[in-house]
Order: structure tokens, then sequence, then C-alpha cells
């Protein structure tokens, strides 16, 4: 009899990530320098992102947009995607000048990029929904600029409905979903080593 | 909003125009203090770990 399905997706998930590497408690020495530390800052202002968007979901913009806690939680969603993005950026840099991609690391690198233009997207989207002049600003400049590549009738910046569910539902599953699969992708082949730096048995990469 | 910051944020933003080239101080502020900070992550060493330094 054939093996189940179910056993063979944990063979051959304990073959690729065991326990070990999925939780590991020592790291190589390498990975104690600052610059090693923006990918988890990037996941923690994701964070505050994804909890304070769920109060901001549950109370809605009649809350957000008059109580001072409402605003305060609004402007912490806000300003928190504005760190996010600056340890993000900060993350890139420094894995494009370590070439991240080396040691069987494209897929690591290429869920990274991805990640990246899918947060672009939640973050316009995001924009487009502040329901103020900012927003009116940006999606009619938008709208020009989507209208001339020919999306403009199916992605409409100017429909809130349409963003609102966009940011809210189906871009931060698709960045949530990316972020996991980067995330596991690191523990899987181990943190990438500098350039110059001897490989451990913890980035030693399995081919 | 009262104050310097009201001052500060309450009007159109500034920008910096070179022929086809322009960008917002805001911006290039923003790009600046990136730098710094991805620079400031690399020369600065990291703290080590007491009973690591021991060994």
């Amino acid at each position: 009899m054939s093996e189940m399905w179910t056993a063979k997706l944990r063979n051959k998930w304990q073959k690729n990530l065991p326990i070990e590497k999925l939780l590991p408690d020592d790291q190589p020495a390498y990975v104690a320098s600052w610059i090693y530390t923006f990918g988890v800052l990037t996941l923690s202002a994701l964070g505050v992102i994804i909890f304070s968007g769920i109060i901001l979901a549950f109370e809605g913009p009649a809350w957000y947009h008059t109580s001072h806690v409402g605003k305060f939680v609004n402007s912490l969603h806000f300003w928190s995607v504005q760190l996010f993005f600056v340890f993000m950026v900060i993350h890139l840099w420094g894995k494009f000048w370590m070439a991240a991609w080396r040691g069987n690391r494209f897929a690591t690198w290429m869920t990274g990029a991805v990640a990246f233009i899918a947060s672009i997207a939640t973050a316009f989207t995001g924009y487009l929904v502040q329901t103020n002049f900012d927003s009116q600003w940006i999606s009619f400049e938008a709208k020009d600029g989507f209208n001339s590549v020919g999306v403009g009738a199916w992605f409409t910046v100017t429909n809130l409905g349409q963003m609102l569910l966009l940011h809210v539902a189906f871009l931060p599953l698709i960045l949530g979903a990316l972020t996991v699969v980067h995330v596991l992708l690191v523990r899987k082949r181990g943190v990438v080593p500098p350039i110059d730096a001897e490989p451990t048995s913890l980035s030693e990469v399995k081919r | 909003m009262t104050g310097w910051i009201s001052d500060f944020m309450n009007h159109p933003a500034t920008y910096l125009k070179s022929g086809w080239f322009q960008i917002s101080v805001t911006n290039l502020l923003v790009i600046l203090l990136m730098l710094t900070v991805f620079t400031l992550a690399i020369l600065i060493p990291f703290p080590k770990d007491e009973e690591e330094s021991k060994k």
C-alpha cells in the first residue's frame, strides 16, 4: 500500500525543516551584527501593523476618525507602516550587498522581493482608504496612471469599497503567506553568511 | 495642531529641483536617515554576550 499523503508531507517536512532548524537556540558567530537585526525588526513592525489593523477593522472609521484612542490606534497603524518600510529597505540593502541569494537561497531572496512588492500594494491601498484629502489626491493621480496602462476598469483606485477590501482582506493574506514562507526558508537554509565568512554548521546548505 | 509642529507641517512640501529630477525635502531627509542607520548598523559593534566573552 502506498504511503498516505499526510505521511509523505510529514516526512518531507521533517527532512527539509526539522524542529532543530525551525527553532534554533544558537546562530553562527557572524550573525552578531546590527545589520542582521533588520529582518526581525521588519517582522516586529508587521506585528504591530496587523495588531493595530485588527483593532481598526473591529471598531470602524466612526471610531478611529473621532475618538482620541481611535486616532491613536490609527496613527499607530500608520507610523508602524513607516517603520516597517524603513526596516525592510535597510534589510534589503544589507541582503543585496551580501548577495543573500548565495548558497541555494534563491527562493528566500525571491519571496522577500515579492513580499516587498506586495507590501507596496498593501500600503498603497492603505493610503487610498484614509478618506481624507491626501487619499483623494493620491487616488486621482493614480487613476490616470492605471488608466494609461489599461487596468483602470479592473483595478479602480477611486472605488473605496474595492480598495478597502483589498487592503484589509486580500493583500494582507498574500503578504502574510509570503512572509511565513520567507521566514521558513530562512530557517531551512540558515542565515546567509557574509561574503568572506567561513561557512559554519548552521549556515551550511543541504544541496 | 499648535506651535512649531503646526508651523512645520501645515504648508505644502518644499521641493528641491535639478533639471528633470525633483525630490521633497522630507523624502530626502528620510532617505538620508535610512542611509545613516544602514551605515551605523554595519559600523557599530554588536554587544557581546558576557558568558560567551568569558570563554
